[in-house]
């Protein structure tokens, strides 16, 4: 039986498809049977992060009004044989779909797949509640800032509203340099303000970009942002990793100045 | 940042923090203006029963403060109501 996971966030921008392709991937790279549901339907992206937008027959929406069967409108990947895209519509709405059409759909592919991640659209409204119904854990996706820290903790809120077993989060974007010198807010302060168990960190990486340029997800190549993701896979398998070293404030000085801390 | 700015200027990331930190109280209390204002006449009621407030310089709002106890930042309801004068409750 597989396990569902909504990648959500709040505010938009954030990294949630960029999030939602890289953990997926990495879990396919894993060995994992592993199915990515683009639920933003009408700001179709996760296919060309994936690189993939040139396969799209059938989507969502054509599953669940019943044009076409679930294996038709699945898309393989270029790469890996167990990784799987199902695409949103481009020229439909929100409400084209309801929560209660994608908990069956959700419930369905459980069967087959052993994760089911859905890409989650920005905003609290139908979009989020339909990408939510059927899924049994949350990664939160945040950067460390004050617009999506203070969304992601709404989030938060909703999804405890919702009885999600399971909420983890992911700090995005984080830029090393910018924590030391005490101008961007750490991953330790996030998870302060939010008191949400943190599963990563992924640093601010201009091989993303290049990544999505490209259509590849980079999990698991050298960058660090691709370690980080790989990570992120290890730790939902349920491998304890430690944290990549990247969001330590670990000046010189503030390693001695540590010396004269408290504990 | 030149060396001056160093010991006065707090650093952006610890004034995101606290930003956050007391926006976030207001969010999660999740009280609108309509309650707050309810609250704010019910506080009214109370207190003009034994001294006379200014009523229109009053302001209740929530922020956080330190515990007493543990140093922590805490929820708080801060009211400031001016005194306009004591009333002594004469015996009739």
């Amino acid at each position: 039986m597989g396990e569902v996971i909504v990648v959500t966030s709040g505010k938009g921008g954030v990294g949630k498809t960029t999030t939602t392709a890289n953990v997926g991937t990495g879990l396919a790279k894993l060995g994992k049977k592993v199915v990515l549901i683009d639920t933003d339907i009408g700001l179709r992206n996760l296919d060309v992060v994936m690189g993939l937008e040139n396969r799209i027959v059938y989507n969502l929406v054509d599953v669940i009004e019943g044009n076409c069967r679930i294996k038709q409108a699945l898309i393989k990947d270029k790469r890996h044989d167990t990784l799987y895209l199902l695409p949103s519509a481009q020229t439909k709405d929100k409400s084209a779909v309801s929560p209660e059409q994608m908990k069956k759909l959700a419930d369905q592919l459980k069967e087959e797949f052993d994760y089911i991640i859905m890409d989650c659209p920005a905003g609290i409204e139908q979009g989020f509640q339909n990408a939510i119904a059927g899924a049994d854990s949350a990664l939160v996706v945040t950067t460390p800032e004050v617009s999506a820290v203070r969304d992601a903790d709404r989030i938060i809120g909703l999804l405890e509203a919702n009885e999600m077993k399971q909420t983890h989060l992911i700090v995005n974007r984080l830029r090393t340099q910018m924590v030391k010198d005490n101008n961007m807010m750490s991953s330790d302060d996030v998870v302060e303000i939010l008191g949400v168990d943190l599963i990563g960190v992924v640093p601010d990486d201009e091989q993303i970009i290049v990544a999505t340029n490209n259509g590849e997800p980079l999990v698991g190549s050298d960058a660090l942002s691709g370690k980080a993701y790989m990570n992120i896979c290890r730790r939902l398998l349920g491998e304890e990793v430690p944290l990549l070293d990247l969001n330590s404030k670990n000046g010189i000085f503030s390693k001695i100045g540590s010396l004269f801390k408290k504990n | 940042m030149g060396f001056a700015d160093f010991f006065k200027k707090k650093s952006s990331g610890s004034v995101a923090k606290d930003r956050l930190k007391l926006v976030l109280v207001s969010d999660r209390a999740n009280c609108s203006p309509e309650i707050m204002e309810q609250m704010k006449n019910d506080i009214i009621q109370v207190i003009s029963k034994y001294m006379e407030i200014d009523m229109e310089a009053m302001d209740i709002k929530i922020s956080t403060t330190e515990s007493d106890e543990t140093g922590v930042s805490v929820p708080a309801l801060f009211a400031n109501i001016p005194i306009r004068d004591m009333k002594t409750k004469k015996a009739e």
